[in-house]
């Protein structure tokens, strides 16, 4: 079943299937950028780094992960950064208010959740094209952010609930854990269970998808709500890890994910990518910001470099599967 | 589906223009529950408001009709609005400074259209890729800071009147006229709508759609040089964040103006309509003292509400 993809056809008869080679170009891009920053600069092959690179690159995972699931189906949220600040102003309420740490990740990951679930009412019940509407959604959770935290700042909390973002186990940070655990879990979803293979073939032809009896709208209504979920939970890592919450912190998330989708691989036309490949997008998209970091580049040229690798990202992989109009 | 085939003549919904209904609306809301919303210095500070928004809401309703989408005009305008002060700033020259802002303005609008018409690059991603290259290129000129002392015959651009009407108002004026003479009475306007609604005739016609497409795009890039001087004088500074957002409230104006994003059909009028119900919103939760996060957040549900009509609209 794992054949539900655009170019079947033409991979068909050979060993190895044109996505694998793709992906093969993405872990090399990887490697080379390691190569090169590791001449250009003394610090960047310390373990603290590399660390550093792994636990960054997990938090743009997370976002990255859920959205991805949406990108498969041709679909895009562009609301998951103004979701994450909203989450983690919420789950920071909620442990002060509380005490309990248990409180304010469940409040985080149901807030994300409903946000999620809210954009895909929209794209199925309402029929908005997912795009427009969810970048309603980015300004309306934007508002309502700032409206609640009304230039304040949440901050302080309890150590236990700070080990999730910055906490360490037998040498690794926490978040690489957990980068792994979901990369597991996304892996199997999409690649080895019914529903992830119905989300490839609503991607690739919705039309055909539901002729064939697939629930569209229930998996669609999944798939932004798991968006939303992911963003809930990178909520409580930012959270755990900046051990505050104000209500700009989504603000630069947003582009830097859909960056990670994109490099990896999956295409915006659906049907076509996979976790994995998101993975390898996210890892390559921060090790490009961290060697700015180490060659001293001013952090105001991120935008800029992110806004080119997206565009250069889309184009690439249009070029390499001959889809140009 | 029993209810569509029952109603066949055009209901109500179809033969009032909706866009009218909603400013008719906040009008009366507003002003039954905002103090001093009708006084007539507050109607002519909505309208001197409105015009930035206006002259992005324009060409943003003709790349709708193609079928597209400007996400970074917003941030294009806050680079044109910080080229004008720099220039205006090194050479005390208006004039330079609004040839350097239309100048940047239509290199990225054209930029956007030939990554739009030649690579195919989805309109939303393409023009998300350019917002972050503006954003990058505000910072960075700007280095993060406002640009400050720009020459009067910048600022009293925004306040100077003509004829006792506002020079901004003039100019938002004067640039729906270019707007509905080209739209409506040219050839390049007839050529818009087949972007849209018809792209192989086009073809056919032996034209290039890709030129079209472009030079639709690089207007939107004008405008927004245009509305950066407007942006540049209004805050007698140029700061890197000043049109942050602002290409949403343009979409929100085109999209309650009843331009359709799936059909290749504008009303011209409606988006300036939409202007000013957009202006009006934010005038009178800003007057009920409501924050300006509250503002934003009912411009994105008036946004959700006017696709989900026109859904409904075009199902019906």
């Amino acid at each position: 079943m794992t054949d539900i993809t655009k170019d079947t056809a033409s991979t068909a008869g050979s060993f190895v299937s044109r996505d694998t080679i793709q992906l093969f170009y993405r872990l090399l891009a990887a490697l080379l950028i390691c190569a090169a920053l590791s001449l250009l600069s003394n610090s960047f092959l310390s373990v603290g780094n590399i660390l550093n690179v792994l636990r960054q690159a997990s938090l743009t995972f997370f976002i990255a992960s859920g959205l991805t699931l949406v990108v498969l189906t041709a679909g895009l949220d562009l609301s998951v950064g103004a979701n994450v600040a909203l989450s983690a102003c919420f789950a920071g309420t909620v442990i002060h208010q509380t005490g309990s740490p248990a409180l304010g990740v469940l409040a985080g990951l149901v807030c994300g959740g409903i946000v999620g679930l809210l954009n895909g009412i929209m794209v199925t019940a309402l029929r908005i094209p997912s795009f427009i509407a969810t970048y309603g959604m980015l300004w309306v959770l934007n508002g309502l952010t700032y409206w609640y935290m009304a230039g304040d700042t949440i901050h302080g909390f309890p150590a236990g609930f700070r080990q999730i973002g910055s906490g360490y186990l037998l040498g690794l940070p926490i978040p690489v854990y957990l980068l792994l655990i979901f990369l597991a879990i996304g892996t199997l979803f999409a690649q080895r269970t019914i529903w992830g293979q119905e989300i490839y073939a609503i991607g690739a032809n919705p039309v055909a998808a539901r002729l064939s009896g697939i629930p569209v709208a229930k998996r669609l209504l999944l798939v932004y709500a798991v968006s939303g979920t992911m963003a809930g939970l990178a909520s409580i890592i930012f959270l755990s890890r900046l051990n505050s919450a104000e209500a700009d912190i989504g603000e630069s998330l947003t582009l830097p994910a859909i960056a990670a989708v994109l490099i990896g691989g999956t295409s915006l036309f659906g049907g076509v990518g996979t976790v994995f490949g998101t993975f390898v997008g996210a890892l390559i998209l921060t090790l490009v910001l961290n060697g700015m970091n180490l060659l001293s580049v001013n952090a105001n040229w991120q935008p800029l470099v992110t806004g080119i690798i997206v565009v250069l990202a889309v184009w690439l992989d249009m070029k390499a599967r001959g889809r140009t109009q | 589906m029993p209810e569509a085939a029952v109603v066949s003549q055009p209901n109500l919904l179809q033969r009032i223009p909706g866009v009218a209904i909603v400013l008719g609306a906040l009008i009366v809301l507003f002003g039954a529950i905002a103090p001093g919303f009708l006084s007539a210095a507050n109607l002519s500070n909505v309208l001197v408001q409105s015009t930035i928004l206006t002259m992005l809401a324009l060409p943003m309703t003709l790349i709708i009709m193609t079928e597209g989408l400007d996400l970074s005009m917003g941030a294009v305008l806050t680079l044109t609005s910080l080229c004008v002060a720099i220039v205006s700033l090194a050479t005390k020259s208006m004039l330079l400074g609004l040839g350097a802002g239309v100048l940047v303005g239509a290199i990225f609008g054209a930029a956007n259209g030939w990554l739009v018409a030649v690579l195919g690059i989805p309109p939303f991603v393409a023009t998300l890729g350019t917002l972050g290259v503006a954003q990058g290129l505000s910072l960075i000129v700007s280095d993060g800071q406002s640009v400050v002392g720009i020459p009067h015959s910048v600022r009293d651009i925004y306040s100077a009147t003509l004829l006792g009407v506002p020079v901004p108002i003039v100019l938002a004026l004067a640039s729906y006229a270019a707007f509905h003479g080209l739209l409506y009475h040219t050839r390049f306007g007839t050529y818009i709508f087949a972007l849209g609604g018809n792209r192989e005739a086009l073809r056919y016609a032996g034209l290039s759609p890709s030129r079209l497409l472009i030079a639709v795009y690089a207007l939107g890039g004008i405008m927004a040089g245009v509305a950066g001087l407007l942006m540049t004088a209004r805050m007698n500074s140029g700061h890197p964040t000043a049109g942050l957002g602002l290409e949403f409230d343009a979409i929100a104006a085109v999209a309650v103006g009843g331009t359709s994003f799936e059909r290749g059909n504008g009303w011209l009028l409606g988006t300036v309509l939409g202007v000013i119900a957009v202006g009006v919103l934010r005038n009178g939760l800003n007057l009920i003292s409501l924050p300006s996060s509250v503002q934003v957040a009912s411009v994105g549900l008036l946004v959700i509400a006017a696709l989900f009509l026109d859904g409904l609209r075009s199902r019906s």
